[in-house]
């Protein structure tokens, strides 16, 4: 921690001269409160990833008791739409990182153009992800009681799935539907900072919301990146 | 995050060198409800938890004097169920969580930091209010029918009663990202926001125990969250995780909850534990003995914490190697526990002990945590804990860690800082009777506990056969010491701050950082200007006379 020290001491001289108006008064300089905003996203990270964490280890106990019956249900999904997606998000994380990239450097218009097009594709995976629920929904490949793929008028292909796959579905959602909220709480965070950057707040020495909201939306897609495998693929 | 706003920049800004409580620091209810003031913040938790307690208070007062007789006393068999599931949900999720760290370590941890504020103060105000909001959830499942499902929620139990459990889950769920954003507003302060000169070897270890509570908040409440909603989940959706009917397996649920309920008895005595050093070291007039060890066993029982689980599934299913497994790891929280009694002890040798009343709740603290610990490891023992597993020797075990441990540190600690967060002294005199109640009560309370458990009565039971009604009525009439106690105890604070003497800025003539340059109450940025740590906060050797002096500043001159 020897910056710190050098840090203080250069703050003091003149508390108020040298505070810029994007520093809050309990922070000495820029790069201080910066560090503090990215280490606080990445303790938040972590509590995300125990929580996905939970569901992950929960999918894992099911599917190591009844293998055959997780591997019948997962051919219920559609991968092919799974793996747009995923190239979908891929490509959004490359879009957030450009966006702080510009603002890094200053560059407001193209900020908002990459903030524009990863809200865009948070947007098409949203949509991709209605038209899979649906489909479900369609099916009867619903979670815990209200599953009804089991009955003879949902048969597929001529045969039915098991009743106990029920439990896929139920993780299914679970994780897909806690996932797509993530995704519409990273698009609100985008949507904020992209408000903020129109506004005019940011510069190559305050680009501190870019950069923890584009952290975020990492998140957002690192655990897509293990949940797509984990039930699309199994097979 | 948005850090980037400050209060400062607001309209009515404030006076950042008047006192905190003053009128220029924030004026009105405005001033209080919108604060990004930590030690404001800090004072809202305290009340905010004080109620909680008092509340969890009142049931269990209600249900010792449902067991002061066998049969029907007071209540129903469904209103007791009732009784005893809030009192302990409510003391758990909305007492013990965030009373220390809420309350205390709010307002102290900036202090001792030699920094302004948290990092994240807005953050800091809302996790308030997510707590506010969590309890009213709570509130609303009381008056809506209530739970009974004991405050561990077990499942299938949990998906089926009648009572109101979702909401009761729900606040809960709300109730842990107030833990989660607590905790890591402190990990980012601790790292990014230490005063020059404030080295880790120099951290007071209360702020060591405040962290490692913040890693264990950070690390096991995100998997509560995700419990509670499955949970919830399973009620209105009948989602089938926990239901054997439909495949699922009620024991996941208990190895959920307790993945998190179990180093969250960590996150409620470490920072009792915290508290204490800090009592020890100042009413002993010496460094902590140790410091290092101490400062390190407190992160070695975050660590430990997350690895002993299974301890409370014994019974319930486990394999056998599981058992040992984890009966064997348990008996790991042995030795950092250990490592700070043994320290405290030898920091009481030849130390010059004052007995102010902080301090007669510190050595409380040190005796009942004792014997809340070692009665710990009866019950890690594989074959005695089946014969005393779910007995009344588990409630006294329990209650001697988390009452006799937290919440004897909690009281310490409020009187301790008292005159620095209100800027009034107490009646000492007054205080040491309502201690002398809060002990003996304590003691009358929960000892025979262990002893009526032993002889197998089973906890939880409305009734009970008659050769354990003795044992039962002296608990119950430990209960109402305990009662007269904590109502002294809140008649001394009131007193206190309707006619408290006007206390010097370092009153117990404490070396801790908190004490030194601030004012009784400290100004709205805590010092007139950022200090330089140049000690370690217990170097009682190294302290001018002008530091440890315990009048008014103007008093030393003369």
């Amino acid at each position: 921690m020897a910056s710190a020290h050098s840090d203080h001491g250069h703050g003091e001289h003149g508390e108020h001269a040298d505070h810029p108006k994007f520093l809050a008064h309990h922070f000495d300089t820029p790069e201080q409160q910066f560090d503090a905003a990215k280490f606080g996203m990445w303790v938040f990270i972590v509590t995300e990833i125990l929580m996905f964490g939970g569901l992950f280890v929960a999918y894992l106990i099911y599917k190591g008791q009844e293998p055959s019956v997780f591997i019948e249900a997962h051919q219920r999904l559609d991968w092919k739409l799974g793996s747009v997606n995923t190239i979908v998000l891929l490509f959004s994380s490359l879009t957030a990182a450009l966006a702080v990239r510009s603002s890094q450097l200053g560059k407001k218009n193209e900020t908002t153009f990459w903030l524009v097009i990863t809200i865009l594709c948070a947007l098409g995976f949203l949509g991709i992800k209605y038209v899979e629920y649906s489909h479900k929904f369609h099916d009867g490949l619903l979670p815990g009681r209200y599953f009804t793929a089991h009955l003879p008028e949902h048969a597929h292909n001529g045969h039915v799935l098991p009743q106990r796959a029920n439990m896929y579905f139920a993780l299914y959602f679970m994780m897909t539907g806690l996932h797509g909220l993530h995704v519409i709480i990273g698009m609100s965070v985008l949507g904020w900072v992209l408000a903020r950057n129109h506004r005019g707040d940011f510069s190559p020495e305050y680009f501190t919301p870019v950069e923890i909201g584009a952290l975020y939306w990492h998140l957002v897609d690192l655990v897509w990146i293990y949940l797509f495998p984990l039930v699309y693929l199994v097979g | 995050m948005a850090t980037e706003v400050a209060g400062a920049h607001g309209h009515d800004e404030p006076d950042h060198l008047a006192p905190y409580l003053s009128p220029e620091a924030g004026r009105g209810v405005k001033g209080w409800l919108l604060t990004l003031d930590h030690k404001r913040i800090g004072l809202m938790y305290l009340i905010s938890t004080l109620l909680a307690f008092f509340m969890g208070g009142v049931f269990a007062l209600l249900v010792r004097l449902e067991l002061f007789a066998p049969g029907r006393t007071i209540m129903s068999a469904e209103y007791y169920n009732r009784a005893f599931t809030l009192h302990g949900a409510i003391m758990v999720f909305l007492f013990i969580i965030p009373s220390v760290p809420g309350a205390l370590g709010n307002f102290v941890l900036p202090i001792m930091l030699g920094t302004k504020d948290v990092a994240f103060p807005r953050l800091n105000l809302l996790s308030f209010y997510i707590y506010i909001i969590g309890a009213t959830f709570s509130l609303y499942s009381i008056v809506t029918g209530s739970v009974d499902t004991g405050w561990t929620f077990y499942t299938p139990y949990s998906t089926t009663s009648q009572t109101s459990v979702v909401s009761m889950v729900l606040g809960v769920f709300i109730l842990g990202f107030s833990s989660i954003l607590t905790g890591l507003n402190f990990i980012v302060t601790v790292h990014k926001l230490r005063a020059p000169g404030l080295h880790w070897k120099r951290l007071p270890l209360f702020i060591w125990g405040t962290y490692a509570t913040s890693i264990i908040q950070v690390l096991a409440t995100p998997v509560l969250a995700i419990t509670l909603l499955l949970l919830a989940a399973e009620r209105t959706m009948g989602l089938g995780i926990f239901d054997p009917a439909l495949g699922g397996d009620p024991i996941l649920f208990q190895h959920f909850f307790w993945f998190y309920s179990h180093p969250a008895v960590y996150i409620m005595i470490v920072p009792g534990m915290a508290v204490a050093s800090e009592l020890f070291a100042t009413f002993t007039r010496r460094a902590i003995f140790g410091y290092f060890a101490v400062a390190m066993s407190s992160l070695g029982l975050a660590l430990v914490g997350f690895l002993v689980w299974g301890h409370h599934m014994f019974t319930s299913g486990q394999s056998e190697w599981a058992t040992m497994l984890f009966s064997a790891l348990t008996m790991l929280v042995a030795i950092p526990s250990g490592v700070k009694v043994f320290n405290w002890t030898a920091t009481l040798y030849k130390g010059s002990i004052e007995l102010t009343t902080p301090m007669l709740y510190a050595l409380s603290f040190l005796v009942l945590f004792t014997i809340g610990g070692l009665t710990g490891l009866f019950c890690a023992v594989l074959n005695t804990d089946i014969h005393l597993h779910d007995t009344y020797f588990i409630v006294a075990h329990f209650h001697y860690v988390m009452m006799g441990g937290t919440v004897m540190a909690f009281v310490g600690g409020i009187l301790y800082w008292w005159p620095k967060m209100t800027g009034k002294l107490y009646d000492e005199k007054l205080a040491k009777v309502s201690w002398l109640f809060v002990f003996i009560g304590f003691n009358t309370t929960f000892l025979i506990q262990f002893v009526m458990g032993s002889k197998g009565m089973p906890r939880r039971y409305y009734d009970y056969l008659p050769q354990f009604e003795i044992y039962h009525k002296v608990s119950t009439f430990g209960s109402w010491l305990l009662l007269i106690g904590f109502s002294i105890c809140a008649f001394v604070l009131i007193k206190s701050l309707r006619s408290g003497a006007k206390a010097p800025p370092n009153p117990w003539g404490s070396a801790g950082y908190e004490w030194q340059g601030t004012e009784s109450p400290p100004v709205m940025q805590n010092f007139r200007e950022t200090p330089t740590i140049t000690r370690g906060p217990y170097d009682y050797h190294l302290c001018t006379d002008e530091e440890l002096f315990d009048g008014f500043p103007e008093d030393l001159k003369k």
